[in-house]
């Protein structure tokens, strides 16, 4: 019996995908989310939203907050670590939780390095911007993907943009000639090895959900028709006017995304969507999507 | 032949491809009609409380459990949750194999794993079981066979004539012989009518 293998790690996102993870920052709202369909929760002291909002130092939350949402759910539970914090990563594993998102929705505890997240029997999520930085994450053992977007903004955007950028840049990797994938694997900062596997592959080889700014059902389902494997909604739940019933209708929106009929139907009479930020308004210095290196 | 993979949530692409390797074409099914002629189907590995509640919504659940009467089904994982009994959660479940299940019987996914199975019906050495978050066979009704047994005892791998469920995940590996086994199921079951 081997446990925490590469297999594993990957195989839990894999089962994940085309599904929605919701940020949840209460068991009540981790038993709506689970009653909704998610496919699985992230546990919060505070969604990004208010993370915004509330400024100053973003970290880890309370260990015991995150232990009553393990308890109150029967769904896998994830994470949040800073980027770079070893140590709140090494707290999140004992705490038995079923991911780790290392993420730059947290103020980075280290500007220079990620977490060498090998060592660890709990795997990693990371976000990314484009091919280059989702390679690097993964070299460092990440075992599932997240482009970034803008997190706590409720506008798609930059959701949209980044899995463009990331679908995009495997497009031209797949029709390139071997010798010309060295150059690109340099001038995109990515492991060698990982670059030759994605264009034999024609995707990344771990499991890539998209995220940061995903509000509405068709939100959702744009990410999926541009080829993400499954969702993250943060903010764009809990902080609108009918959490449950949203929850539910991008649940059904993911399962159904390239049919305009069921989304139309989930889409009706939800209430308030989150009120939002347009992310042109946002100034580089509030930008959560930059941090990562 | 045509075989349907439940795509409501999951490793359903996993599965496609694996079908796709052994030349068998695959059909998605999120919707009750696309049931109507399949000769069978496999609901993959996933959240099962996800599923199940996409499959209420979707008015599935009536449907599933009548081809289930008939026709060859193999759930993985969480496939096998939602075919079993009694699951001791309260979620919606088919019902079909007599079993009661245990969720996440192993513990969280850093308790998920990767052992060497011994299967019985399959042929050619041990088959590699990658387990995650899995389920536990804990009891089984007296018509279902339990075909594999992991080293500490625990049931992982079941079948009651035409319904074929196991807690791991074959379509992670690249080991298609459990999937040439369900095709073989669904091949005597087409010739026996």
């Amino acid at each position: 019996m081997q446990k925490g293998t590469d297999t594993v790690k990957r195989g839990h996102a894999q089962m994940l995908k085309g599904g929605v993870i919701m940020d949840v920052v209460t068991p009540d709202h981790a038993r709506i989310a689970e009653d909704a369909g998610a496919c699985a929760v992230m546990a919060l002291e505070r969604v990004p939203a208010d993370i915004r909002a509330h400024g100053g130092v973003a970290r880890m939350s309370d260990p015991g907050l995150i232990a009553q949402i393990m308890e109150s759910v029967s769904i896998p539970v994830m994470a949040k670590c800073r980027i770079g914090h070893f140590v709140e990563a090494q707290i999140l594993e004992a705490l038995g939780v079923d991911y780790i998102d290392e993420s730059e929705v947290l103020t980075p505890a280290d500007e220079q390095n990620h977490i060498d997240k090998w060592p660890f029997k709990v795997p990693f999520v990371c976000g990314c911007r484009n091919l280059g930085e989702a390679l690097r994450r993964i070299g460092e053992g990440a075992a599932m993907i997240r482009t970034k977007g803008e997190a706590g903004t409720g506008d798609v955007v930059e959701a949209v943009r980044h899995a463009r950028a990331v679908i995009g840049e495997i497009k031209r990797l797949t029709t390139m000639r071997a010798d010309e994938l060295m150059a690109y694997a340099k001038e995109i900062g990515a492991p060698y090895e990982l670059v030759r596997e994605t264009a034999e592959l024609g995707r990344l080889p771990v499991v890539n959900f998209a995220a940061g700014g995903v509000a509405t059902p068709a939100d959702a389902a744009m990410m999926m028709q541009l080829g993400m494997d499954g969702v993250f909604v943060g903010s764009g739940i809990f902080k609108s006017g009918n959490p449950a019933k949203r929850a539910k209708a991008i649940v059904e929106a993911v399962t159904h995304y390239d049919n305009a009929q069921i989304l139309a139907e989930v889409s009706k009479g939800l209430g308030e969507p989150m009120v939002g930020i347009g992310v042109t308004e946002l100034p580089e210095s509030a930008r959560l999507a930059v941090r990562g290196w | 032949m045509k075989v349907g993979v439940l795509a409501l949530q999951g490793d359903f692409q996993e599965h496609e491809q694996a079908l796709g390797k052994i030349g068998v074409a695959a059909v998605e099914v999120r919707l009750p009609e696309r049931l109507e002629g399949l000769d069978g189907l496999i609901i993959p590995g996933g959240e099962s409380t996800t599923v199940g509640k996409l499959a209420t919504t979707f008015k599935l659940i009536d449907p599933l459990k009548e081809f289930a009467k008939t026709t060859p089904v193999w759930g993985t994982c969480g496939g096998l949750v939602f075919m079993a009994k009694d699951v001791g959660f309260d979620q919606p479940v088919l019902g079909v194999l007599d079993m009661v299940v245990e969720r996440n019987a192993f513990g969280r996914q850093v308790d998920s794993f990767e052992e060497d199975l011994d299967i019985k019906g399959i042929e050619g050495g041990p088959f590699h079981g990658v387990f995650i978050r899995a389920p536990e066979v804990k009891q089984v009704g007296p018509t279902v066979e339990i075909l594999c047994r992991i080293q500490d005892g625990r049931i992982v791998a079941v079948r009651n004539g035409h319904l074929f469920a196991t807690a791991f995940h074959p379509e992670l590996t690249d080991d298609l012989r459990l999937h040439h086994y369900f095709i073989e199921i669904v091949a005597e079951k087409s010739r026996s009518i």
